[in-house]
This record gives C-alpha cells, structure tokens and sequence, in this order.
C-alpha cells in the first residue's frame, strides 16, 4: 500500500478545505487534500455563485451579515477574476410587504453595509429588464462569485507552493491510534489503489458530508442538511444582481453569472442518507420560474439551460439532536476537547462568502495543534491570476491577431494566467467550445495545471460545455484532446464522454421542452445516431482496464 | 435593455446549418460564420460589449443564413444590428458616399458623361484605390443623363389615365443610372392596362444600412413608408418595385431591422414579377413576340430571402423563344456596396467564384437577374451581358431587340 507522510491532511475539496489548504501552504505548512470526487464538485460549485454584500441576512443574522460584507471587501481585492463587480438591488413588488424595505435599510446600517434608496425609474436604468411595476429599490455592493475558478485559484496556489491534492480520492477511514487520529486511509476511485496518509493533524472539511469522516473516527456529529434547487437561464437576462426585498422565501433572487443568470434558490429538508441521490422537484421549478418572472417579467420568454441542487451543511453545535441548536453560522470543532480524540478538527457551517474566514480560523487551530507559530496571510495575498487588476484593452491589445471574444473570455476566467494559455505564435486560439469560447489552449492548460481527470472537471475549470448546447458540439473535441495530450487513453476518453453527456442529461431533464428539448434532440442523434456513442461497450467496473 | 423581438438567438440549437449555407465563411477563414458571429456572440455581447469581434464584419448581409436556418433565428439582422450597436461609428469619407446613392446620382446625373468618362481615367482609379480605398479593378456602374424621374414627369398624364394603376418605387439604380429599366417597366405594366404611378421616395436605406447610418436610414424609412402608403390609398393601387433589395428593405428590413412599423404598405407591396405573375395566372397575358435567346438565370439572395425567385422563373417561363437555364443558386458576392471596397473585394469575387464558373458551363448569350448590383458584379467578372427579366419580357411584347 501507498504510504504519504505530510504534517497536516484536510478532507474535502469545496472551497472551505481548499482555503484550508491554501492558508496551510502560506503558512509553510506541508499539507495533503483529499477529495472523493472534483473540487468544487460538492456544496460549493452547486449555489447561485452570489457575492453576498451581506444584506440578505441583514434583518435575521447580523452577524453573518457582517461576516459577509468583511468577506466581500476582502474577496474583491484577493479573487478578482473570480468575481464580477455587479452591484445589487433589492427591489420591492406591489404584493410584497413594504415595510421590510425601511427594516432593511435600518439593519444594514447596523451591519454596516452600503445600502442607498435609488427611485424606481434609476433602478430601471440600472438594470433595464426589471419588472417596471416595481414600488421601491435599495442599491447594494451584491457582486457575482465563480465557486469553480475560486477553489481552483486555490487549490492552484497551494499546490506551487507545495502542496499535494489527491482529486477522485475518497476517505475511507480514520486511521487512529490510541485517543487520536493519525492518519486517514483512502482510495483512488479511478485507479481502485488504496493508499494512508499520515500527519500530524486532519482538518475535516468535508462539508456535509462531514457527518460520515467524523463518523469514521467514532465521533458522534449530527449535519441537517437543506436542500436548494437553481434554474440556470440561457443567456443574461440580468447584468445586476436582482433581489427581492422580502422575509427571505423561494425564488427571490436572479444572479448573472458569467454569460447566463441563475434564479435561486429553495430550500427544501431531505434526510441524511439521502444526500448523495437528491434532484429538482417539478414543484421547485414551477416556484423559480413564477418567482423569477416576477422580477425580470422576460424569463418567461427565454430558454430554460438546466436546474440543479445542492445541499445545505447545517450543523448541530452541542451534540444535540434538536433542531432549534443548528446554527447557519460558522462551527469550528477541537474533537480533542469535544470528544477526546486528538489530531482531529472540523470546519463546518457557514457559506461560500466565508470560506476564507473559515480557513483561516482552521487553520489557526491547525497551526496551534501543530506548533507552528505563522499569522494567516490569505486577507491580503492575492490568488494566482489576481494579482494586478484585469485591464481588458490591454490583454486584447497584447493578444492582438486573436479575436477580441477569445481574449475577453480566458481573460475573465483565468486573470493573468491568460499568458500562460494564449499565444499568438502557437496558434492554439482555435475554439473547441464555441458557446463559451473555450480553445485549445486553456484545455491544454487545464490539462497540464488544474488537476483535471475527466471532462466533467473540465467543465468545473474552462466552463466547457456549460452554453446553451451543454456539450453538444465540443465534449467530443475535448474527448479528443485528452488522448492528445496524454490524460487519458481513448477507451478512456470515450467512456469521458458518455460520464458528460450523462451529468449534463441530468440537469437538462428536469426542463424539457421548448428549445432545451430540441437542443437535447439533436445532441441525441450526433451522439447515438451518429457516433453510435450508446452502443460502445466499456470494461465494467473491477474488470482490468 | 433585451428587447423581446431580438431574442430569436435563444432558439438556436447550435445545429450549424447556416454556416454550411454561408457564402462568405465559406470564402474566407477570417469569417467565422454566422452562427458564431450571430446567436454564439450575441449571449457574449449581452455579457459585455468589450468581447465583440471585428470579423462580423465580413457579413455581406446575404441572408442566405436566414433561409437555411431551421429555427427561426434572424442571424443576419442579428449580425448587422450589431455592426451598429457596438462598434464606435469613425467617419469615412468612402462609406458615407457609398452609402448615398442618392446624393451621388443627383450629382453625377449632371454631368453623367463626365463622370463616366473620369471614373476610367488611371489616375481617379489609383486615387481612389490609394486614398479611398475602392479598388481599383472594380467597375462603375454608368450614370446616366438626367434621372428616370424627369423622363415620367413627361407621361405622368397618359399614366394616370389608366383605370387600374400600380405605384411603382423605382430606387435609386434606375433613377440615376437605368432610366431604360423603368421604361421597360412602364412597357410591361402598361401592356397589361396598368397604368404606372410614380410618387416622392428616398433611398429605400440597403446602403445606408450596410454602412451604419441607421438613423438616416429611419428617416429614409419613414419617408418612404409615408409617401408610398399616402399614394397607394389615394390612387388604390398597389406597391411595386423592380428591385428585389429596395423592395426587400421595403417589406423586411424595416420592421425587423429598423424596428418601424411598416403594416401601412407591408400587404400592398410585392417585388414585380409577383404582381405580374399573379396578373398572368389570372389571364391578363399581354401579347408577346418570340426572344429567341439562350439565358442564365441567377436567382439574388434578397429574393431568395423573399421567397420570390418562383415568380420571376414562372413569368420569364412564358416568353416565347426563350431558352431558359435556371442556375444553382449561389451569391454573386457583391452585397451592395461590400464589393466597393477594398478590405472585402477578394471576398467578395472569391464568393462569387462559383457562380461565374456556372454561368460559363451553362454557356448562354445574356444571363438574367432581379437585382442590379448583381448584374454589376457580374458584367464586372464575366463576359456576359446580363439583364433584368422586366427588360427581357419588355422586348417580347414591344419586338425590339434585346
């Protein structure tokens, strides 16, 4: 069996355990992340990608307020590619009630949070397709986040600076000795080979999933997990983030996210063994789009790409089953005082906004356990590709021969390491995916940097395959580069592609008709009535590859 | 704002088709196609205008896209609307008198032989190739003296006469430059008891359109759609014209492009050979004498868009003596004023390639077509004479020689 030696190991690959990592590894901390499937591929890349300016939880949770509008200032200077500047509204229906508009611009002074009245007709101007029936509107710092490209950027960071990421490697269990936990042993789900990770102290970041390693070491941890569902729309309808200014509920916010804009979100309670299998109810839909309309009256109009879920990570702080104990905000755990089993942390709760400030507080704890005495740097370093401000006419000028649509693209995505992916000499500009200008170039960069084993996290880091055609014209050319650039074989390959075009069948299906169902048409009859794709037999699983 | 009307991008389910039907993407790899220059970067420029690409500017406008595209989408009005919208408009000197026909031939009908004669000259071409931009092979079209409107001025009375009359928009071609064409018009209709109004007009706007002079083109737009209707109701006639992109611009530009309401002339309105083609099913065939000629016929993309091409086949179908090659239906590359300049002239004689091979394997004496700056490009690149089918079927019923 495989052995690795590190000083601290962290489980999960969402953005908390990717900070994690990060915040260890500019600590000079030797570290190991163990993920059981992609990064990004768990809670953190399945939300609406919101930059919270903390209002939406001004009037119920000041606290998290005020962690959020912290985070966001810090997250602006630190994440640039990963965050679009929009600026928010909340706006107030005529059904809504009108007095939670003064409630929230009170509480957003408490949180201190930049909140301004704007008239009906300069909200209108700022975001042309609201609804014009609109009583009231409040400008808000809300900005967008790319969950993906955040955990990537990180995951990035660590690894040039020496860490070690272990993707599609699921935990198995929680090596202990004595009263602590030394080491977690886990297995390459690709590969089938297992392998033990020993050091000095795990960090559990697992998310809501957490319940399970915990479990794994004979700890007693109860997660409540909430499920929220999104509908993605096929192009943006918004280019400012439109909320509704109303008691939080189903379906009150439109985000624009990249080239499309999500309407988020439900919440919904599934049970814990449920976690791994949940999909968008019919009744989720109905409520987003009736909601969404609402707000932008044009979403009734425009193709519906897909809908998806994820799941909340609720946690019970003391150890008791009772629902009124589980907090929203974060929940750092010492199992060494909780349960007496040492060498073992949790990082829990919180959000996506907080996952720096939930890496820093575990990794302080890590760092005590571990003696090393180093402050965190993570609120001021910024991520690779965010280092200097992005200057569009620049980088179009520097690039100039390459269309303008290629370099604004890779530019937005990846920040500086644009110049590690396009060059005018290699001509490697030529598109593979052509809804989201995805080219060569960055596949080939993906490939080589970003810990990229199939074309489903090919997507998480390029956003191939994520336009109105969800993979119809670029997941066979992808394919085709994997054998190229020799990540895969082409059985491989091959069975790469079908794993796509199922995960992308998946999120398609809950809105079937219209465009999206013709789109679907013809994606189905390139693949089986011209490839054949169904009929390509693959080794089963166990059987030698 | 998204306007409602301009989202038929979101119909598009990427099934390419229109880029296999794109004449241009087809002649050039700068021409991405109208998929990606169309529905593709449309979601993009919504996103941000700073990821427009210049090489939608190789569009010529065909529509040919919109014919072959199974969903619906206005790719082509899509890809000009953009050259507007986005791009930052610096002055041209070129564009701005390319783009008006009709300030140039009020000019130049002055002096038409001095004009014709100077445009020759070696020196006008290297100055214009040199400082202009227009290249230097490209062929003018001849001015002519006076305009088409003076000459109608003279038979207004004998037309008006007519109990059933047609109000006929003459554009700017046969005002300034084929005075013979509209006469030829006048022939035909007056053949079949109609008489032929002729009333105030602009430029129908295809130039000006081509060139982003969209609010000039409103204007033209509006002017027009007043006049015509004005003179339609007065006289209960119907519209007709006798080129298929001004009457093209008529019908479908105007609403779709220039988003102005043109239902006051939009039932009325009808390219000629369908007016005359109905007025021949019904019976009303004048008499006609043999044209004992060998033809090509090009079908123009404009008309195609239409659904058109059928009338002209089925009229010139009925002329006696006239032995008819229908050929494939290619682009003759020219687009209006694409062909005029420089950046796009191997464009655009690369596109019309395929069309003058055809031409020469069908081996006829003249070729026909509907639209005149197809008949430019191709007297321009091939031996032929080419001749509009009102003017082939004029000397059937009158007996001159074609």
């Amino acid at each position: 069996m495989k052995r690795i030696e590190t000083e601290a190991i962290v489980i999960g690959g969402g953005a908390t355990g990717a900070g994690t990592l990060r915040d260890l590894s500019l600590r000079g901390v030797r570290a190991v992340l163990i993920e059981k499937s992609d990064i990004a591929s768990g809670t953190t890349g399945r939300n609406h990608g919101l930059l919270h300016s903390g209002t939406r939880y001004a009037v119920n949770d000041l606290e998290s307020a005020r962690e959020c509008i912290r985070e966001n200032k810090i997250l602006k200077k630190i994440a640039r590619h990963c965050i679009e500047d929009t600026g928010g509204l909340f706006v107030t229906l005529p059904e809504d009630d009108p007095s939670y508009h003064g409630k929230l611009i009170e509480h957003c002074k408490y949180a201190g949070i930049r909140c301004e009245e704007v008239s009906v007709q300069e909200a209108l101007r700022i975001e042309p397709n609201l609804n014009p029936n609109i009583l009231a509107a409040l400008r808000v710092p809300d900005g967008t986040i790319d969950p993906f490209r955040l955990t990537s950027a990180n995951v990035l960071d660590a690894q040039e600076r020496g860490a070690t990421v272990l993707t599609h490697t699921g935990v198995s269990g929680i090596i202990r000795e004595g009263d602590r936990a030394i080491g977690v042993r886990c297995r390459d789900r690709r590969t089938g080979v297992e392998l033990e990770v020993f050091g000095g102290i795990i960090v559990n970041a697992s998310g809501v999933w957490g319940q399970e390693i915990c479990a794994s070491a004979g700890i007693a941890l109860r997660m409540f997990p909430s499920k929220g569902s999104m509908v993605i729309i096929d192009y943006r309808i918004n280019n400012v983030v439109v909320n509704r200014c109303r008691v939080p509920s189903d379906g009150d916010i439109i985000v624009p996210g990249d080239t499309v804009s999500l309407i988020g979100t439900t919440s919904k309670k599934v049970e814990y063994d449920k976690i791994d299998e949940i999909t968008v109810d019919e009744d989720e839909i109905a409520t987003l789009l009736e909601s969404g309309e609402k707000l932008i009256p044009n979403v009734s109009r425009t193709r519906v790409l897909r809908a998806y879920c994820g799941v909340r990570p609720l946690i019970a702080v003391s150890g008791e089953m009772d629902g009124r104990e589980i907090s929203r905000g974060i929940v750092l755990i010492d199992h060494e005082r909780r349960d007496s089993v040492g060498g073992l942390i949790t990082i829990a709760g919180g959000k996506l906004m907080t996952y720096r400030l939930m890496a820093e507080m575990a990794a302080d704890l890590a760092c005590a356990k571990l003696k090393v005495r180093k402050k965190c740097r993570t609120q001021k370093t910024a991520l690779p590709g965010s280092e200097r401000k992005l200057d569009q006419a620049k980088s179009v000028k520097f690039f100039t021969g390459i269309p303008n649509s290629v370099v604004g693209s890779t530019l937005y995505r990846h920040g500086q390491r644009i110049r590690n992916i396009l060059h005018r000499e290699k001509r490697n500009y030529g598109l593979i995916c052509e809804c989201e200008m995805v080219t060569e170039g960055e596949i080939e960069y993906a490939l080589k940097k970003l810990n990229v084993k199939d074309i489903v996290d090919l997507r998480r880091r390029t956003r191939i395959g994520m336009g109105p055609c969800q993979g119809q014209l670029c997941a066979y050319r992808a394919a085709g580069l994997f054998v190229k650039y020799d990540s895969a074989t082409s059985a491989e390959s091959n069975k790469m592609l079908v794993d796509f075009l199922e995960e992308r069948w998946k999120g398609i299906k809950p809105v079937l008709w219209g465009d999206a169902l013709r789109e679907v048409e013809f994606c189905y009859w390139i693949y089986q009535g011209l490839f054949g794709l169904g009929d390509v037999r693959f080794p089963e699983e166990g059987e030698d590859r | 704002m998204i306007k409602l009307e301009n989202i038929s991008f979101d119909h598009c389910i990427k099934c390419t088709v229109c880029t296999i039907y794109c004449p241009v993407a087809r002649a050039t790899h700068h021409f991405p196609g109208p998929k990606q220059s169309g529905p593709d970067m449309e979601r993009l420029r919504i996103k941000s205008p700073g990821l427009l690409d210049d090489s939608l500017k190789y569009c010529t406008n065909c529509k040919r896209c919109e014919i072959a595209c199974p969903s619906n989408v206005k790719i082509a009005d899509l890809i000009q609307s953009s050259k507007w919208r986005y791009f930052r408009k610096a002055f041209r000197v070129r564009d701005f008198f390319l783009a008006r026909t009709d300030l140039m031939g009020g000019v130049a009908t002055r002096a038409s032989f001095l004009v014709n004669f100077f445009i020759k000259l070696f020196p006008v071409k290297f100055f214009l190739d040199r400082f202009m931009k227009i290249p230097s092979e490209r062929r003018f079209p001849r001015y002519a003296q006076g305009t088409f409107r003076a000459w109608y001025k003279k038979h207004r009375k004998e037309q008006e006469a007519f109990a059933e009359k047609a109000v006929y928009f003459h554009g700017c071609y046969v005002n300034y430059n084929n005075h013979d064409l509209g006469k030829d018009v006048v022939t035909v209709l007056n053949a079949m008891n109609v008489g032929v109004i002729v009333t105030d007009e602009k430029c129908c706007g295809v130039p000006l359109i081509a060139n982003g002079y969209i609010d000039k083109a409103r204007k033209n737009a509006l002017f027009n759609i007043e006049s015509l209707a004005r003179s339609a109701s007065e006289s209960g006639a119907r519209i007709v014209s006798a080129s298929s992109s001004c009457s093209f611009a008529l019908k479908h530009e105007y609403p779709n492009l220039l988003e102005l309401d043109n239902s006051a002339i939009f039932d009325g309105l009808d390219y000629i050979t369908r007016f005359i083609h109905e007025r021949f099913e019904k019976g009303n065939v004048p008499a006609m004498g043999p044209v004992p000629v060998r033809a090509a016929y090009h079908s123009p993309c404009h008309l195609e868009r239409m659904g058109g091409v059928m009338n002209t086949i089925e009229v010139l179908k009925k002329i006696p003596g006239l032995e008819l090659t229908i050929l494939h239906s290619e682009c003759c590359g020219i687009a209006g004023t694409y062909g005029f300049k420089k950046e796009y002239y191997k464009v655009a004689q690369k596109v019309g390639d395929e069309l003058f091979k055809r031409i020469e394997r069908a081996n006829p004496e003249i070729v026909i077509t509907d639209c005149e700056t197809c008949k430019w490009q191709i007297e321009m690149s091939t031996p032929y004479r080419v001749e509009h089918p009102v003017t082939v079927l004029a000397r059937a019923i009158d007996g001159k020689k074609l």
